[in-house]
């Protein structure tokens, strides 16, 4: 049994009540905090924690924290980005709905620490019981005198609110969320400036993961030394994985970060397998920006390592041979999935989400959802493989945010690894309408070439 | 260097193409090519020096730095957006004289063609419109797009500006016009990517005064005036700078002239494409002047306008404002030529109300009974 620090808890009866929370040491660490403790203090611990945003990106959040502008007689903000809407991830909202006094606990230290004495939850708006959950958290944490003025008699005020969105990805990108916060169109801002000195009202905001924020309770608590022996290297802590597809048992996990990918994919602790024996074809390990992986290189690094669960391992390779953490939707395919469509199915998605500011996203993204249909219903071309990687080639890095990234790579990923597939459509394009590609030699162990010996 | 001359305003020296010059510190580094001229300066399609906010959508002028700045030389690992970006001490960026930057950027103008209607023969942008100039200099031959492209649904924006959804890029300028020129906001972005599209929340509601300088603003031919629609080529008509005494404008303009008939009335553009700006202000036109001034009589006429000499519209030869002599009469020897025959009587074609019919005219439109009665 791996160690649980977020989720331990989150199924005693009655957690989403205060009391229950309570009586369970909830609260703990925002005493600790208010009465023992300086805000840089609170900071310092979750430097030493080493602990990553898990909303995506992996950066470290005492980095973060300690960019945040301070200006006198500003206001500062905290913003906790609960928009999460990516194919494949749903960790938060498990977090939110079963214990959620977990994130206002989280919020309420961290404001702390930041100086926050307003603090936001950007919540995705079909969200909609999750948001009810969350006030009736607040108001409840409000009467007991954790939120409000003058907290614990430490001279802190906090106040919490949830800002529901209208349903668009696009407004998880942090500077879209805040545009939308301040109740304009959900556009990226162009950076810089970025949050850290001008954000939510041109004033210095932090925006951190739900999960993030939760996490430092248990920093809190333990302190960020304790916190970091859990895990490997820079992956410090557990990890909420959302895992989804063809596995026997999907769900949210929390992980410590020191356990394989196949463990993770066939321990009945976690995924319990692939379900009526089929085979591992592919996997999306964290949320579907990601690049896929066939299960090769899902299983192993091309250098013939285990891969294990952490942002690094699942890195390992770069975008050639690795994939990423992301944002921890896990995403398995077995064999009778076809990755052409799963692949326009993405494509899709990120047609409809680009919020349509910069050119290369607004038509590119079109334009590869157009061929991969063409490819997927038998009536593609050769030469429109190698323009959708022309294409995504020239949407990535080209964009005002990274959505454009975030489109481009799982196309490049997909021909990078399954050109075959995308062939065997084209050539085949009878024979593909009626029955999908297979497993073919996507799990064949790969030869890793061995050093020569002189 | 004299150590007399000392700066007021702290400078900042910035190579770009090779050329290195001193700019004030905090230029963009598209300002800062601007300052060289030439080829050196990046294509801008959503930038307006005039409207803030505006720049960083279209992408054309990604630039690449070589050097970030004296102090951290490391090159930037993306291409950015020159608009956007200010020149640090020591910055060296490459424009055309990089390969990565001609590729994103032709790559750009296919993003920007891919759904563009490309009806020039029927526009009135065309000869003024920089999404030609961009394609043109830019862009590569042909498309490799082989779908359908993108339609909206018509609407009327009103009595002064024609709306072509088709073919907008989206640079939101026209929507930081009516966001910082005129006091109502009735014009913005609905809808997302690709399905995004221009509009006024509530139709026809643009009737602000200064609304028509969205036409001014508008790279493309997406919004034009109305009334000059179908009017003329632009390079048929005679730019001439005219002004005059405006309770609410600035009241410089360029009439665009066909004789002495006044076709349409423009703000002043500077050498970018921009409203000219007098003692540091935008020249922006009210639309009393630009929609209803139409007669050559509400104007002091101050001479030929500067058009760029690459420009199609420079083709026009007008050196001045001089009536050719009127050699009829003296050809006709003092007398009157009489008209000899209606035109409309010999011409089938015009009986017929082109734009009444349902698609384009044949044979049988101008040979059916009801046409050789009109
Ligand atoms: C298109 C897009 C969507 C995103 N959606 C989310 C999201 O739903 N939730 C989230 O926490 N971060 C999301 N992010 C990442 C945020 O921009 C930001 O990096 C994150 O909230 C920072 O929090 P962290 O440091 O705690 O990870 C998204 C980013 C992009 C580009
Ligand atoms: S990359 Fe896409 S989503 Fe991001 S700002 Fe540009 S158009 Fe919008
Ligand atoms: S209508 Fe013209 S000015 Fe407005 S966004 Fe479209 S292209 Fe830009
Ligand atoms: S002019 Fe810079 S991005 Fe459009």
């Amino acid at each position: 049994m791996g160690r649980k620090l977020l989720l331990e808890k989150a199924h005693v009866a009655g957690i989403t009540t205060y009391e229950v929370y309570r009586r369970e040491g909830g609260y703990r660490s925002v005493e600790k905090a208010l009465k023992s403790m300086s805000p840089d203090q609170v900071t310092e611990e979750v430097k030493k924690s080493g602990l990553r945003g898990r909303g995506g990106a992996g950066f470290p959040t005492g980095m973060k924290w300690g960019f945040l502008a301070k200006p006198e007689g500003v206001p500062r903000y905290l913003v906790v980005n609960a928009d999460e809407s990516e194919p494949g991830t749903f960790k938060d909202r498990y977090l939110m709905e079963f214990i959620p006094h977990l994130l206002l606990e989280g919020m309420i230290t961290s404001s702390y620490a930041l100086g926050s004495n307003r603090s936001y939850i950007y919540i995705r708006g079909e969200y909609v019981w999750v948001a009810e959950i969350l006030e009736k958290a607040i108001d409840e944490a409000r009467a007991n005198g954790w939120l409000g003025k003058n907290i614990l008699g430490s001279g802190f005020d906090c106040d919490i609110y949830v800002h529901r969105g209208a349903g668009a990805y696009i407004c998880g990108e942090e500077t879209a969320l805040l545009e939308s916060l301040e109740g304009k169109r959900g556009n990226p801002r162009i950076k810089p400036p970025f949050p850290a000195v001008k954000g939510l009202w041109g004033c210095p905001t932090v925006v951190n993961n739900v999960e993030t924020v939760a996490a430092v309770v248990p920093i809190i608590n333990d302190g960020g030394e304790e916190y970091a022996k859990i895990g490997i290297g820079k992956s410090t802590g557990t990890k909420l994985i959302s895992a989804c597809g063809n596995i026997n048992k999907p769900g949210v996990y929390e992980i410590d970060m020191t356990i394989s990918v196949e463990e993770f994919i066939y321990s009945d602790e976690y995924c319990g397998g692939i379900p009526a024996g089929k085979k591992l074809k592919a996997c999306i390990p964290g949320g579907s920006s990601v690049p896929i992986l066939p299960a090769n290189l899902l299983l192993k690094t091309a250098k013939g390592e285990t891969r294990m669960m952490t942002y690094e391992s699942l890195a390992d390779g770069g975008f050639a041979s690795g994939s990423m953490m992301g944002s921890g939707g896990f995403i398995v395919l077995d064999d009778s999935q076809c990755v052409v469509r799963h692949t326009y199915s993405l494509a899709r998605f990120y047609r409809h989400e680009s919020c349509g500011q910069c050119s290369p996203c607004r038509e590119g993204t079109g334009w590869m959802e157009k061929i991969l249909w063409n490819i997927e219903t038998g009536k593609g071309k050769l030469s429109d493989i190698d323009l959708l990687w022309d294409i995504q080639r020239k949407i990535e890095g080209n964009t005002i945010c990274p959505l454009g990234d975030a489109a481009a790579w799982p196309v490049a990923a997909a021909i990078r690894h399954f050109r075959d597939e995308f062939e065997w459509h084209v050539l085949h394009p009878d024979e593909a309408q009626q029955r999908n590609y297979g497993l073919m030699h996507y799990a064949d162990p790969i030869h890793v070439p061995q050093p020569v010996m002189a | 260097m004299s150590s007399e001359t000392k700066n007021t305003v702290s400078t900042v020296k910035v190579t770009i193409d090779n050329i290195t010059i001193d700019v004030p510190a905090g230029t963009t580094i598209l300002n800062a090519a601007r300052m060289i001229g030439g080829d050196v300066t990046p294509p801008a399609m959503c930038y307006y020096s005039k409207l803030e906010g505006s720049g960083g959508k279209c992408r054309t002028c990604l630039v690449e730095v070589a050097a970030g700045s004296a102090a951290d030389p490391r090159p930037m690992p993306k291409l950015v957006a020159s608009c956007r970006t200010g020149v640090m001490e020591g910055m060296v960026v490459k424009n055309i004289t990089s390969d990565k930057v001609k590729e994103a950027r032709a790559g750009v103008v296919e993003f920007l063609l891919l759904n563009h209607p490309l009806d020039c023969p029927v526009c009135d942008q065309a000869g003024e419109c920089h999404l030609q100039d961009l394609g043109y200099e830019h862009g590569k031959e042909g498309t490799r797009y082989e779908f359908e492209r993108r339609t909206f649904e018509k609407e009327d924006i009103g009595p002064y500006i024609q709306l072509h959804m088709t073919r907008c890029i989206l640079c939101y300028r026209c929507t930081y016009v009516a966001d910082q020129l005129t006091d109502n906001r009735v014009h913005g972005i609905l809808d997302r990517g690709d399905h995004a599209e221009i509009s006024t929340h509530i139709s026809k509601a643009i009737d602000n005064n200064f609304s028509g300088n969205m036409i001014d603003v508008c790279p493309v031919g997406a919004l034009t005036d109305k009334t000059f629609r179908f009017k003329n080529r632009v390079w048929f008509t005679k730019p001439v700078y005219a002004h005059r005494d405006c309770p609410d404008c600035c009241g410089k303009v360029t009439l665009w002239q066909r004789g002495d008939e006044v076709l349409r009335v423009t703000a002043r553009k500077d050498e970018w494409g921009e409203v000219c700006s007098y003692e540091g202000k935008p020249g922006w036109i009210c639309n009393t002047c630009r929609f209803d001034k139409k007669s050559a009589s509400d104007w002091v006429i101050e001479g030929p306008a500067n058009i760029n000499r690459h420009s199609v519209i420079s083709q026009g030869h007008y050196t001045g404002l001089q009536k050719p002599k009127e050699t009829l009469p003296e050809v006709m020897g003092g007398r009157a030529p009489k008209l000899m025959m209606d035109i409309h009587d010999v011409s089938e074609v015009n009986k017929i109300e082109l734009s009444q019919l349902p698609g384009a005219a044949t044979g049988n439109d101008f040979n059916s009974p009801a046409a050789k009665e009109a």
